[in-house]
């Protein structure tokens, strides 16, 4: 095996110059939106323009003080996208609206709760001692949208919200790091057991029953979000985390085997048993069937008029700011992906989908150089959680999957979401940190070490 | 929007989504030198300033090729030129006569120390003597290894391993 020789570089005024570089594209798409729209140039644009900017400088100054030698290039992908996200749902705003300064509110919690993160959580290794906490945390955190008190209902067909105050949050996301915590605390400890336990049938070597325990436990849990919440996305999403997890902690493909397997029975019994699943099917399936574009509730008008919308940019786009995105219902949340699709285009499309792609391989990148396994695991499974929500959206939006309620990351609408993923960029940055800097020799636990006297 | 004309509008498209790939290049550019492994260019040796500025980036000193010690040789002392050949088996150093090394050594105890094996290394451990065992000039307070040609000194005897 050849060892890299390499001396680990910090790099952050790489990280520097890209990020003035993502800084010009996230106000570039505000000016844009301004010089076609009747107000050009407000004062909302320079006040957005202006927090943006000090909030992006604030964390790099933060990174080259407390983690010098994190990845340089997360930061300015993650700002690129949300500056171009915040455009995009400030230019459709209706008179009276106030979904971009809301957004921007967000954006700035997020990153501050972000510099939080990087600035206490000073090795991702403490996380693991928090493997069981985290369990009980997403346990509470998925329940209480049900709990009569503080849920704030049942909005848009799916019960996932809650009442804080003047605001309505999604535990369920913050729930996501949560449970990529316990998963990768539990099978970075565990992982023997499950290798090497078990019986061969075939070419695939089962795990027992009792180590497949948990992964029953993850499809109960996803089930039951499916059943009790009616929020096919989350569920989707966290099941497709454990299996991701797992796979990459054994290496064995039975568990995609099974997983899939599972998925497609939980899939199936779904649609049987739930009108909204199968509603979805049905809409993905005849989207441009008259009868099913018209259908009041869980028809695929918004769909359909996505891609229109998407046909209508072309390669090029109308422009940011010409498109007609007043006619796709939640053009701003659920369906950002195909506004972009129809301002900037085919390339400009294929650009937001790079930037995610390049954001996802600095996460496994991070994994790849991380030394322990709990980091290997989490890196592994926080990347993967944003790919997959990338890859539900955007699949749903393009009509290649059916489309399920999950936001894309960064672009969207919804402080909960773009919390949850700051949080998990925060993570990725402490992750890299450690895996591209110099090795850390000290022990995890700062107890004073005795002298061992030997008499 | 009137004071804009159409062609300016057009440009600027164009302009930005040229930017959004302006900046995927770079990022891509600056991914490229993360992507070689196993070069030691791959991200540059550090000059003497950034070692300056950042102490942790020294380079660390070579490390000496590791090699079986097969042999213990006393450098110094009564039994000058001694040596002994080294087997699996523990060694006592002291003036006892069932040392394996019996050191005629005024300074030295009965059972002074003990040379053992513990996988590929050599381990010495004081054995509670009187005046102590010296690890390159360090005096021992529990079991360490024994690198090959670091002396080892009991009383006015110094022993080395070699290879």
């Amino acid at each position: 095996m050849i060892l890299a020789i390499t001396t680990p570089k910090p790099r952050r005024n790489v990280e520097l110059v890209l990020l003035i570089l993502a800084l010009a594209v996230g106000i570039g798409a505000s000016a844009m939106v301004g010089l076609n729209s009747a107000a050009a140039f407000d004062s909302d644009f320079w006040f957005q323009s202006s927090l943006l900017i000090v909030a992006s400088f604030a964390f790099h100054m933060i990174l080259r003080f407390r983690a010098k030698y994190a990845d340089p290039i997360m930061l300015p992908i993650v700002v690129a996208l949300n500056g171009l996200g915040l455009a995009l749902i400030h230019r459709m705003d209706q008179p009276g609206e106030d979904t971009g300064n809301n957004q921007l509110r967000w954006t700035l919690l997020a990153m501050a709760v972000s510099i939080a993160v990087v600035w206490f959580v000073k090795d991702h290794r403490l996380l693991r001692r928090f493997t069981f906490i985290s369990l009980a945390a997403s346990a509470v955190l998925l329940v209480l949208p049900l709990v009569p008190g503080i849920s704030a209902g049942e909005v848009l067909g799916a019960s996932v919200w809650i009442r804080l105050g003047p605001m309505t949050f999604q535990p369920g996301e913050i729930a996501k790091i949560t449970l990529a915590i316990f998963f990768a605390g539990y099978l970075s400890s565990n992982r023997d057991l499950i290798l090497l336990a078990g019986r061969k049938i075939g070419p695939m070597q089962l795990p027992r029953f009792k180590d497949l325990g948990p992964m029953i436990t993850a499809w109960l849990v996803s089930i039951g979000i499916l059943v009790f919440q009616r929020d096919l996305g989350t569920s989707i999403l966290f099941f497709g985390l454990f299996i991701v997890i797992i796979y990459v902690a054994t290496s064995r493909i039975s568990w995609v085997v099974i997983g899939v397997a599972l998925i497609l029975g939980g899939g199936f019994l779904a649609s049987r048993f739930f009108s909204h699943v199968a509603f979805r099917l049905d809409s993905w399936w005849n989207a441009f069937t008259p009868e099913v574009f018209d259908r009041s509730p869980g028809g695929s008008g918004q769909i359909v008029q996505g891609l229109f919308g998407m046909a209508d940019g072309g390669l090029v786009g109308t422009g940011l700011g010409q498109g007609r995105p007043d006619l796709v219902p939640f053009a701003n949340s659920d369906m950002i992906v195909a506004l972009i699709g129809e301002e900037l285009g085919l390339i400009g499309l294929f650009a937001v989908v790079m930037l995610y792609m390049l954001l996802f391989t600095r996460g496994f990148r991070a994994a790849l150089g991380a030394r322990d396994a709990f980091g290997k695991l989490l890196a592994c499974g926080l990347s993967f959680a944003i790919a997959l929500q990338c890859f539900v959206v955007i699949g749903g939006v393009t009509r290649l999957i059916p489309l399920t309620g999950l936001t894309t990351p960064f672009l969207a609408a919804g402080g909960s979401s773009l919390l949850a993923n700051w949080i998990i960029v925060g993570l990725l940055l402490m992750i890299s940190n450690t895996a591209r800097g110099p090795v850390d020799t000290t022990p995890v636990t700062h107890a004073p070490t005795e002298a061992v006297q030997t008499s | 929007m009137s004071d804009i004309s159409e062609l300016t509008i057009t440009a600027l498209r164009f302009g930005f989504l040229l930017l959004l790939w302006v900046l995927i290049f770079s990022i891509v550019s600056t991914m490229r030198r993360d992507l070689v492994i196993g070069r030691k260019a791959a991200m540059g040796t550090p000059t003497a300033r950034e070692v300056r500025k950042h102490p942790e980036l020294a380079p660390a000193p070579p490390q000496p090729v590791k090699q079986q010690a097969h042999q213990l040789v006393v450098v110094e002392g009564p039994l000058k030129g001694t040596t002994l050949p080294l087997a699996a088996s523990p060694i006592l150093l002291g003036r006892a006569q069932e040392a394996t090394l019996v050191l005629e050594d005024d300074y030295a105890s009965g059972r002074h120390a003990r040379l053992f094996p513990q996988g590929s290394r050599w381990f010495i451990e004081d054995l509670g003597s009187t005046n102590g065992t010296y690890l390159a000039d360090q005096q021992l307070t529990r079991a360490l290894p024994v690198e090959l040609g670091v002396p080892v000194r009991i009383g006015k005897t110094v022993i080395e391993l070699r290879a």
